[in-house]
């Protein structure tokens, strides 16, 4: 008995050993979203071609949609772009992209050089929204479900990887939770 | 003594440095100085998500630029400290807490310390209890030992 006592710190140490090692392999950029599972918050903004039209959370609901951030200023955001526009032509879903504290013209002007994938644009001048949705870099991906529920959040560009092992296996599946609830 | 001297005054110049960097970049006007010192001392108490060792004064980024923006908007606007700190977690979540809150996840994190320093107190305990139980077997020579130690130590004088 006294020496299993003995074995104690060996054994608390070894435990230790374990929950820290485990650490080294999580990744510090990914952040848990505080908002999975809340709806998108409310907005009301400008279209980004058109100042006079307007885009509000409402628009959001009736179908499943990934909300795309995005910005001319960003560098990632222009190696993500033919990946989206990829997308977009495969008809999946709705792309909704926020033009995040960017410059209107510039904007619109990369959209008519490179393409656009969007559904509609979102101007979000001061990032308001952006902060509304805890985006802290560009670009950023949300999927919303057609109840306007953020469902999961990735920050960083999409790409072949990350949308055929997690991203378009969440939409299917939401799709398929909407086809129930006879939505679309 | 001199090396006391020497961590006394290193850690008056790290504490005086610390206070020092408090001076935030921004020119916003507070309402009053009492709402300053608040929402400084709110700001240094969050982390800047984008560039994660950073509190909201201390970072550069854009996004820690609006965020203590705001805490100094919602500040002035006379919101509490719960109510502003509630507002950084629904975005961002716990993670931006310096200080994380006490639930059931953090349970370790808080009283881990406690527990580590009972156990310590409970060895030394045990260690100390166990000397003095040496030291009066020690003690515990009878008069007649005594004396035949004593003899004994005597003959190997005379020889």
């Amino acid at each position: 008995m006294k020496k299993l006592v003995l074995f104690i710190p060996l054994v608390l140490f070894l435990g230790m050993g374990i929950f820290l090692y485990q650490g080294l392999f999580l990744n510090p950029q990914k952040l848990e979203s505080a908002l999975e599972g809340k709806p998108v918050p409310a907005f009301k903004l400008e279209k980004l071609e058109n100042a006079s039209e307007f885009i509000t959370n409402e628009d959001l609901k009736g179908q499943v949609s990934v909300l795309n951030v995005w910005a001319t200023w960003c560098p990632a955001c222009k190696y993500e772009h033919p990946f989206l526009m990829m997308l977009a032509r495969q008809n999946i879903m709705p792309i909704y992209g926020i033009n995040y504290r960017d410059e209107r013209g510039a904007a619109i002007r990369e959209l008519r050089r490179e393409g656009d994938p969007y559904e509609k644009n979102i101007f979000d001048v001061d990032g308001r929204l952006g902060l509304d949705l805890g985006v802290y870099g560009a670009p950023e991906t949300f999927i919303v479900d057609h109840n306007g529920i953020i469902r999961f959040r990735y920050a960083g560009p999409i790409d072949q990887n990350i949308w055929s092992e997690t991203l378009y296996p969440m939409v299917k599946q939401l799709q398929a939770e909407a086809k129930k609830e006879g939505v679309s | 003594m001199r090396a006391f001297a020497i961590i006394v005054s290193l850690c008056l110049t790290l504490f005086v440095a610390t206070q020092v960097a408090a001076t935030p970049v921004d020119t916003y006007e507070f309402k009053s100085d009492n709402n300053q010192k608040r929402a400084l001392s709110l700001a240094h108490s969050l982390r800047c998500p984008q560039c994660q060792n950073q509190n909201l004064i201390d970072s550069n980024s854009p996004v820690a630029q609006d965020l203590r923006l705001e805490v100094y908007k919602m500040v002035d606007e006379g919101k509490s400290d719960d109510e502003i700190v509630n507002f950084m977690t629904t975005r961002y979540g716990d993670f931006v807490l310096y200080k994380p809150k006490l639930d059931s996840k953090t349970y370790i994190l808080w009283g881990g310390p406690f527990v580590l320093l009972a156990i310590g107190l409970f060895v030394a305990l045990v260690f100390v209890r166990k000397q003095r139980k040496a030291v009066e077997i020690d003690q515990g020579l009878s008069e007649e030992d005594q004396k035949q130690l004593d003899e004994l130590l005597n003959r190997n004088k005379d020889s």
